[in-house]
């Protein structure tokens, strides 16, 4: 069987198995809480792995290792702040939102405040923060497959983006949250054994010892020490050590703010189930990311990472799957052509995945705050909201399609630290106010919103990112005066600035007598929403 | 569907067994216990990693020092990150067992008996 057979074989057996895992969930599937919660009964376990699974995606698997390929130690700090992210969602919000909230982000702000106007912005931001990360998702799958046919074939990629854009689309409409819940489990599964296997061929290379591994990355890339401490990509000057504090503050703050990790929460039966499912996915989620470290200096140490080597060319993203093939044996080998389909394949599942969450994400937002709500109020009964959200998928999924075409260009990391920096700027703030500020109101809400969401998708827009720099979309014009890539170090202050402005200066007395019932409910979880049991 | 429309319906009514918890003793208990924690705990492992975030920028000697076969304080620093993380997270799990959800359970059964015998 020639590689290229296999690979297709692999890929094609990935789309079957969730194709699969998706039509036996359909059948599962009843009522609205089936669709958007997946019927609250999964257990923790298999909670915790569909939050890995959600949350590990192409940035982490293919980001974060091309990042420390090429840059040493610096991509490091990705992998941290994705960590000790998880400690604000454990402590903070993972078991008051599960008490307090029903589908959406929304729902939880919802609970106190006027409701269409706080929906609207809340699913505003839902939907601006997944897309913008399902752009990342979808130009990893157009990278992964142009490396995989070998070629720089435009067409081979925009076929790529389509048809991830298709499966997604189905992934959501046909199988709702179980279905989508299942793909994600199925995908830890493979994405932990993936890294497990390549993890242990690389250190085999090195007697499994760390330090001769980080040696031979020193050496092989020609930066000596200085590749294995902090500073070779951000402390080349005082505005990129700040932009290296600007992305930290983003990367810890961010992931309590994202809409598709937060509705997962509402997938258990109970707040406890959510605790002990953030504790299993903190497991999951760290032990992979500590591979990563074995990935990227192993893909330094054992790969051409040149300014002209195919990972440079890749913005680093190729970096796992092309140590797959050199641990293997290398280019022309049998074991290095399997181990590159397999891990293809892999990567593969991984951005099916996680595009499925985000898709199911917005959707949701989509159909139960601004349809049944805002437009409806109120008097959209179940069937006809989950028809929108199917409706809504099928939109969603369009837009992606349309715009990660062009966004080919952009690296798959920024545009996840991206998304990152708007849900930590626009999302957390109100999140946290409303948890714990009698307070807090409507008017509060609405502006940490929309002022996060502006100020930090807005700097991004004047940054050498969009503009100026060679490595920008347009490089041809630049009107970029903001220095950082990241705008978070402004945006998230912003936000919480906002929030407490617009609470000080507007009265609405509903809103702290409510807060007495969200504080008892989100802490005791009396009236809270209950599993569905068929 | 009493809890939908009472969901969608913000501020409509306002149900008064949440005020009877809420004057609770156990529920003031509750809610010191949980914010004794978190709020420290917050504090600590966001300074910590701030002053990783910090150092890895302003204090590059000192993390480039070797500590032996090209492992510096950098990468020990990095992976003390993890082992906090790792920490606090089972530390937060087993006090909450301890101490929280006790009392929560107690308040939810309160509850529970008077919203009509448990019916939702």
């Amino acid at each position: 069987m020639s590689s290229d057979t296999l690979t297709a074989v692999l890929f094609v057996a990935v789309v079957l198995v969730t194709v699969g895992i998706t039509f036996w969930a359909s059948r599962q599937t009843k009522g609205a809480a089936d669709f958007y919660a997946g019927g609250r009964g999964f257990t923790g376990f298999q909670n915790g792995m569909a939050i890995s699974g959600d949350y590990m995606s192409a940035a982490s698997f293919l980001g974060i290792s091309g990042a420390i390929a090429l840059f040493g130690y610096d991509g490091f700090l990705y992998s941290i702040g994705f960590l000790v992210a998880w400690l604000v969602a454990l402590l903070l919000v993972a078991e008051l939102l599960r008490n307090s909230g029903r589908y959406t982000m929304a729902d939880q702000l919802a609970y106190r405040m006027r409701q269409r106007p706080v929906r609207t912005a809340a699913s505003t931001s839902t939907v601006v923060v997944s897309i913008f990360y399902l752009l990342a998702q979808m130009v990893g799958a157009g990278a992964l497959v142009a490396l995989l046919l070998g070629a720089e074939s435009e067409t081979a990629k925009n076929l790529t983006i389509v048809a991830v854009g298709l499966l997604m689309i189905f992934y959501v409409t046909v199988g709702g949250m179980k279905g989508t819940t299942w793909v994600q489990i199925v995908k830890a599964v493979l994405l932990m054994s993936g890294t497990i296997l390549i993890t242990i061929l690389v250190l085999a290379k090195f007697d499994f010892d760390f330090g001769e591994l980080l040696g031979a990355a020193a050496t092989n890339t020609g930066k000596g020490d200085a590749f294995l401490q902090p500073g070779l990509k951000y402390g080349i000057d005082t505005t990129s050590k700040i932009d290296f504090l600007s992305l930290g503050l983003a990367l810890v703050l961010g992931t309590a703010g994202l809409p598709h990790i937060l509705i997962r929460f509402y997938t258990v039966p109970t707040a406890k189930v959510a605790r002990t499912s953030v504790l299993w996915a903190i497991g999951l989620i760290g032990a992979f990311y500590l591979m990563t470290l074995a990935l990227g200096f192993g893909a330094a140490a054992l790969l051409d990472t040149g300014p002209d080597s195919k990972v440079a060319a890749s913005g680093g993203n190729l970096a796992s799957p092309l140590l797959a093939e050199a641990v293997g044996g290398g280019d022309g080998t049998t074991g290095g052509a399997v181990l590159l389909a397999l891990i293809s394949a892999v990567a593969f599942a991984t951005i099916l995945a996680v595009v499925a969450g985000l898709t199911l994400t917005s959707a949701s937002s989509v159909a139960h705050d601004l349809y049944a709500t805002v437009f409806k109020r109120g008097a959209a009964s179940e069937r006809d909201e989950v028809r929108v959200a199917k409706l809504s998928a099928f939109v969603i999924g369009g837009i992606a399609i349309a715009l990660a075409i062009p966004a080919q260009k952009l690296n798959i990391a920024f545009l996840v630290a991206l998304a990152f920096a708007v849900a930590a700027s626009a999302n957390l703030p109100s999140l946290i106010y409303n948890l714990f500020w009698r307070r807090f109101n409507t008017r509060g809400a609405t502006w940490a919103i929309y002022g996060g969401l502006i100020a930090s998708v807005g700097l991004v827009f004047f940054s050498p990112v969009v503009s100026g720099s060679e490595t920008a979309l347009f490089t041809d014009h630049d009107w970029s005066w903001f220095p950082l890539s990241n705008p978070g170090i402004i945006s998230i202050p912003v936000g919480f600035l906002l929030g407490w402005l617009g609470t000080v200066t507007s009265r609405e007395p509903d809103t702290a007598e409510r807060y007495t019932e969200l504080e008892v409910r989100a802490l005791t979880g009396a009236g809270a929403e209950q599993a569905v049991h068929h | 569907m009493s809890s939908l429309d009472q969901f969608h319906d913000h501020a409509r009514r306002h149900d008064p067994v949440y005020d009877e918890l809420h004057a609770t003793p156990e529920f003031t208990r509750l809610r010191a216990a949980y914010r004794n924690f978190v709020f420290p705990a917050t504090v600590a492992f966001l300074t910590w990693y701030l002053l990783y975030v910090v150092m890895c920028n302003w204090a590059t000697d000192f993390m480039a020092k070797e500590i032996g076969g090209n492992i510096n304080v950098a990468l020990v620093f990095g992976l003390l990150q993890f082992a906090t993380t790792f920490l606090i997270a089972l530390l937060y799990a087993r006090y909450m067992g301890s101490r929280v959800d006790p009392l929560a359970r107690g308040l939810e059964e309160r509850y529970n008996a008077e919203s009509r015998g448990g019916a939702r």
